[in-house]
């Protein structure tokens, strides 16, 4: 996960898609490195699937050039990859038991059935599914067995890199996060190059090593977690990442900067502006404390809190400054005490926002 | 509640079901009744008795059964081949040009089947359509194509096309793209995949239509009629003599009660492997 350089093993170089008049992808440039759990995430229309599709095989790109090992693969078709993906309707055969699923890939190489049932039987305890679920129907299957299956089909092809196309995106809550980190646990326990794509943040989050974010058919930022949470490049990134304050602000003289949609003054971070110069400060809820008073800190701002909202294990409030709500998050534990509607300070610190580049 | 909607389905459908009892089971049951008549009879009150049923395995009746059963199997494989690959294309690859296909097929069904039958006796006869243009433009003799077993199932085929075709559309259709996707992707060629995936998933609309064609050739006649030239008597065409020109209703009723059978036993097994509702679209 981290130091050593790693071969790359998919090299994308200006994948460009077009259906008709319309570009689904615009010169996508990027590398896929061995063993990395990598997730494509965007917006519905971002062209994650479309990405996927051309890195299966499914689609061929209209310009651009895929290399898998350093050989070109734009027109190898998808049953002669050595990459398979797991199919967001996951694409179970209905008229085949769980074992058969899981042995297909197997059986279209002329595996001899007695070492076919051994690896199947293997990817079942591998995945935790019981062991009589061999001869089950895989239409009698609950949802987070029918995963299971699925990625246990994918597994007994042995893809050098494996693609999921946002299999977890049916269930519900609770089965989906226990799935996110199962999922990540079978990638440390395979080693394989996982390409995961999804629209959900949060998913990305819990499972990936690195991030690339796509909007509009191109890719925004990638890197790592924490990277995209703390060093988003625009705003897009930053609001897909979650709730964040962004507003904007002017650097006025004396390295501080003013807000212009309200009154405060703060001090700025590493910016980069230029006295007089707009761009956009973003502060995470969770950066920003309640004042007690002559506290200090160093961006201070006078507000009112106007409703309070309880996420398990943080609360959240929304703070009135001038006309501009800033949200606020904190442990239950640190949680504000005081009434709504009364006057509170607010503040963070200067290392804890960030100004993001002008436009959007 | 439950009760009441059964009791309100029930009504609604009393007219039909009254018109199949009149039309449908009563004729059936005088057949079964004819069958175990006396040869020759036109009562039903005299004492039952097997001797009909005899006489068809005495005498060489069995063989029309046979030539039946033989000349619909060999066109529903035949129609199988054939359609497949068209229906596989209506119902994957040409989209919209798909429906014009199906006017033009469901079109033909519009002539009465003797007269497109006519249609091809000038086509196939000696010096016809075929043969004599064939001689006009090349110089090359050729027979008659009529009156022979081949021309029987060629008729079969063509007549009973759409039959054949519409089910094996419905049932490929019913096979959802992304399991021949994900299929390819696991590592299977375009031959596993129809072998693994398209066939067995295909399969309801494969044993309708099959079964459907099959039991319209093993009741057809006008073939072996027109383009058969009686070459070969089939079981029909055995029916009708003993009814008309036999005045023997007993021995007909015999043969249709064999026939009847045999068929039910065929349509029962292939309806059995098929959930009728899943075709025909789900409610």
């Amino acid at each position: 996960m981290s130091g050593k350089e790693r071969d790359v093993a998919l090299k994308l170089r200006g994948i460009t898609k077009k259906f008709g008049d319309f570009t689904a992808l615009n010169g996508i440039d990027l590398d896929i490195y061995d063993g990395e759990f990598i997730t494509i995430v965007g917006p519905s229309g971002s062209g994650k699937t479309t990405l996927i599709r051309l890195l299966v095989g499914m689609d061929k790109p209209t310009a651009g050039d895929i290399f898998l090992r350093g050989a070109r693969i734009n027109d190898v078709p998808a049953s002669q990859r050595p990459t398979c993906m797991v199919f967001q309707s996951l694409a179970l055969f209905p008229h085949r038991t769980v074992g058969q699923n899981i042995e297909f890939p197997l059986k279209i190489r002329n595996v001899p059935v007695k070492a076919r049932r051994q690896r199947a039987m293997e990817l079942v305890s591998l995945l935790h599914l019981p062991t009589d679920f061999y001869g089950k129907n895989v239409t009698h299957c609950s949802g987070g067995e029918r995963q299971r299956v699925a990625l246990a089909r994918a597994l007994a092809f042995d893809p050098e890199i494996l693609f999921f196309d946002e299999p977890l995106s049916a269930l519900d809550f609770r089965l989906r996060k226990t799935l996110e980190k199962e999922l990540k646990d079978i990638h440390r326990e395979t080693g394989k190059t996982f390409v995961y794509i999804t629209h959900s943040l949060e998913e990305a989050m819990v499972m990936s090593d690195r991030i690339a974010i796509m909007r509009a058919g191109e890719i925004e930022q990638i890197g790592t977690p924490d990277q995209i949470y703390n060093e988003p490049i625009n705003r897009f990134v930053a609001e897909f990442m979650g709730e964040v304050n962004l507003f904007p602000v002017r650097a006025g003289s004396g390295g501080r900067l003013e807000a212009t949609e309200f009154d405060g003054t703060f001090a700025a971070p590493e910016s980069g502006l230029r006295p007089g110069q707009e761009g956009t400060l973003m502060v995470r809820p969770e950066v920003i404390r309640f004042l007690a008073p002559c506290e200090a800190a160093d961006c201070v701002l006078e507000g009112t809190v106007y409703n309070e909202y309880a996420l398990g294990s943080r609360m959240q409030y929304n703070v009135r400054v001038g006309d501009k709500m800033l949200s606020v998050e904190k442990l239950r534990e640190d949680r504000y005490t005081g009434d709504l509607d009364s006057k509170v300070l607010i503040g963070w610190d200067v290392e804890d926002s960030r100004i993001l580049a002008a436009g959007d | 509640m439950q009760s009441e909607q059964n009791r309100e389905g029930f009504l609604c459908s009393l007219p039909v079901l009254a018109l199949l009892a009149a039309i449908f089971v009563a004729p059936l049951l005088v057949i079964f009744g004819f069958s175990v008549m006396p040869g020759k009879t036109f009562s039903l009150l005299q004492a039952p008795t097997l001797e009909n049923f005899a006489t068809i395995v005495n005498q060489t009746y069995y063989q029309s059964l046979l030539w039946s059963l033989g000349l619909s199997f060999a066109t529903v494989v035949i129609l199988l081949i054939l359609c497949y690959p068209l229906a596989f294309a209506m119902a994957k690859v040409f989209g919209v040009f798909a429906n014009v296909i199906t006017v033009l097929v469901v079109l033909t069904l519009f002539v009465s089947e003797n007269i497109r039958l006519f249609g091809w006796v000038l086509v196939l006869m000696k010096g016809g359509l075929l043969s004599g243009g064939l001689n006009a433009w090349f110089g090359f003799q050729m027979d008659s194509l009529l009156y022979d077993v081949p021309a029987i199932v060629f008729g079969m085929v063509y007549v009973y096309l759409p039959f054949m075709l519409f089910p094996l559309v419905l049932g490929i259709a019913m096979v959802p793209e992304e399991l021949r996707q994900a299929a390819s992707d696991l590592g299977a060629s375009r031959w596993t995949v129809m072998r693994e995936i398209d066939l067995p998933l295909a399969l309801p609309g494969i044993l309708v239509g099959s079964m459907l064609t099959f039991v319209l050739c093993a009741g057809a006649m006008a073939e072996s009629k027109l383009l058969g030239g009686q070459k070969v008597i089939v079981m029909a065409d055995e029916i009708e003599t003993a009814f008309t020109y036999g005045q023997n209703w007993p021995l007909g009723s015999a043969l249709s009660v064999v026939l009847i059978v045999l068929i039910g036993f065929v349509a029962y097994f292939v309806l059995r492997r098929v959930d009728l509702d899943q075709i025909l679209g789900k409610v």
